[in-house]
């Protein structure tokens, strides 16, 4: 499993947002893969244009996420979200400064309070659940 | 016909550039861009001219005051209203029917009633009409377009009957680009004993309107479509129809007597535009389809059938792509969908190449899911869109496409 820095690494190579993109869609096939079972209402993050879903498992003290979306870049980008914020403790999630790093990987864009692109519910979604789990 | 490429020049945003590279604006059916003489006129007013009207009696609020209601008359007379009593300005077309649903709806529609719209309603036409339904216990009745987006007159005639109170209809559809056959549906509507409003969002913004030879009774639009300001809209609806609907809110520019005990209302207009009234907009307004009629609406028509043809065209070499709407009358909107692209991956993709349209259900899910989709890319269509718009998209097309399939 790669780290950040890792990914901070290859993300420096890219020329151009299609490399780049090429290899978002690459992160997001190698993405961890959601139970079919998830995909239903009751998992599905709120305020994306695409379907989202987002599954919290809450083992050891640290929290896990798996996620999944219909559309291929966004699945990408909730490749890299996970590997920013699984197997976290709730209070190291909620130290996470997730804009900073997507600044630094050049993917800042898909952070926007835009109604379309719900990448900002997803990631205030997994703040609740680190919220609720911790003690 | 106009010299659009001199027209462009009225658009100050149309020269910006995005990434050092100019964007191809196809999301008008969202929201125009506006041109200069709306913009100046509007800080003019502000810089100028500007008073709170019917109120004063200095020289600044009689002014504003002339201004105010010479906008009325503009609006009325775009729309060949026959008076400009009949114009009551609202913050845009949403409001405008939410007016007539908790006015109009309130006191006319009752248990057992029907309200009938067609399946190709944005939410602005059809959640006002389910509420006012659910509070008065009337039924909201949905009638069937074709598989390509048409009005079929059969499928509106069966759900036509002597409950029906109100037919409430889009004259153009902003996801399909369909274009209803108003006249036919209000004489079909009248002769069952059913009142008509038109939602003329998106027509007005491309084709002439004449409520008139229409003889629909409500019609809404909103300003920031046609080239306005955004905040304002207008309800037109018939005088004799309007006097007996109740007052919509409640305040200052209503009211005929206050008492503590009673008050009077205002006569139509003013009883529907309570408090200060977004008259700089209205101005605003005015000014944005005066701009309009300047050009000519024959000569926007002509233009648009121009485009539409050329769209249609190119859209049809792009690999996979499948046009949703394809109705024989229809206008500058173009839905598609491209198989095995989501379309927000597909936006993304015309976003890094500078093309700006819209995707997701367009505030029209009803339909949009009836087409057998969740979600859609929009094209479309204002005045100043020229070929090399249609031709950026093509290639963003082609790029995305490629792009999908290669990753």
């Amino acid at each position: 499993m790669m780290n950040l820095q890792e990914l901070t690494e290859n993300f420096a190579f890219f020329d151009g947002w299609e490399e780049k993109y090429q290899y978002v869609i690459d992160l997001g096939r190698q993405l961890e893969p959601l139970d079919e079972r998830f995909k239903t209402e009751e998992w599905k993050v709120k305020g994306c244009q695409s379907q989202v879903w987002l599954v919290p498992n809450f083992d050891g003290g640290l929290l896990h996420f798996c996620g999944d979306s219909d559309a291929i870049l966004v699945k990408g980008i909730i490749a890299i979200v996970l590997l920013i914020y699984n197997n976290k403790t709730p209070q190291e999630i909620k130290t996470v400064d997730v804009m900073k790093i997507f600044a630094t990987l050049g993917l800042e864009e898909n952070l926007t309070p835009s109604r379309r692109n719900g990448m900002m519910s997803m990631v205030a979604k997994i703040r609740e659940y680190a919220d609720a789990y911790e003690d | 016909m106009y010299d659009v490429y001199q027209i462009r020049k009225d658009f100050p945003i149309l020269a910006e550039k995005v990434n050092g590279k100019s964007v191809a604006f196809l999301d008008s059916a969202a929201s125009a861009q506006k041109p200069t003489v709306v913009l100046d006129k509007m800080y003019e007013v502000y810089t100028n001219a500007y008073a709170n009207p019917h109120r004063g009696s200095y020289f600044f609020a009689e002014q504003i005051t002339r201004e105010f209601e010479n906008a009325r008359c503009v609006v009325q007379k775009f729309i060949n209203a026959e008076s400009a009593k009949e114009i009551v300005f609202t913050r845009n077309a949403t409001e405008s029917i939410n007016l007539v649903a908790a006015t109009w709806g309130a006191k006319y529609l009752h248990a057992g009633d029907e309200v009938l719209i067609s399946e190709a309603e944005h939410h602005a036409n059809l959640v006002p009409w389910q509420h006012i339904c659910e509070v008065t216990g009337a039924k909201l009745k949905v009638f069937a377009v074709s598989d390509e987006g048409d009005f079929v007159e059969e499928n509106f005639i069966k759900k036509l009957n002597d409950k029906t109170k109100l037919v409430a209809v889009t004259a153009m559809s902003n996801v399909l680009g369909t274009i209803f056959p108003i006249k036919q549906i209000t004489q079909k509507a009248h002769d069952a004993g059913a009142l008509v409003l038109v939602d003329a969002c998106q027509f007005a913004a491309h084709y002439p309107v004449d409520v008139q030879k229409w003889n629909c009774d409500f019609l809404a639009f909103s300003g920031h479509k046609a080239y306005g300001p955004t905040g304002i809209g207008a309800l037109y609806g018939k005088a004799e129809i309007l006097r007996e609907m109740p007052p919509y809110q409640f305040g200052g520019d209503m009211i005929d007597n206050v008492t503590f005990d009673k008050t009077t209302f205002a006569d139509i207009p003013a009883r529907f535009e309570a408090g200060t009234a977004a008259f700089v907009q209205a101005i605003g307004m005015a000014e944005g389809l005066k701009y309009m009629e300047n050009i000519g609406l024959d000569n926007l028509v002509s233009h648009e059938n121009e485009l539409t043809a050329y769209t249609l065209n190119l859209l049809e070499q792009v690999p996979n792509l499948q046009i949703v709407g394809m109705a024989k009358n229809r206008g500058g909107v173009f839905s598609f969908d491209v198989k095995g692209i989501h379309p927000q991956d597909l936006a993304f993709v015309l976003n890094k190449e500078n093309v700006a349209v819209r995707t997701g259900h367009h505030c029209a899910q009803p339909i949009v899911n009836r087409m057998g989709y969740t979600s859609l890319a929009r094209a479309s269509f204002g005045l100043y869109t020229v070929k090399e718009d249609i031709d950026a998209l093509f290639a963003a097309l082609i790029k995305a496409e490629k792009f999908f399939r290669e990753n």
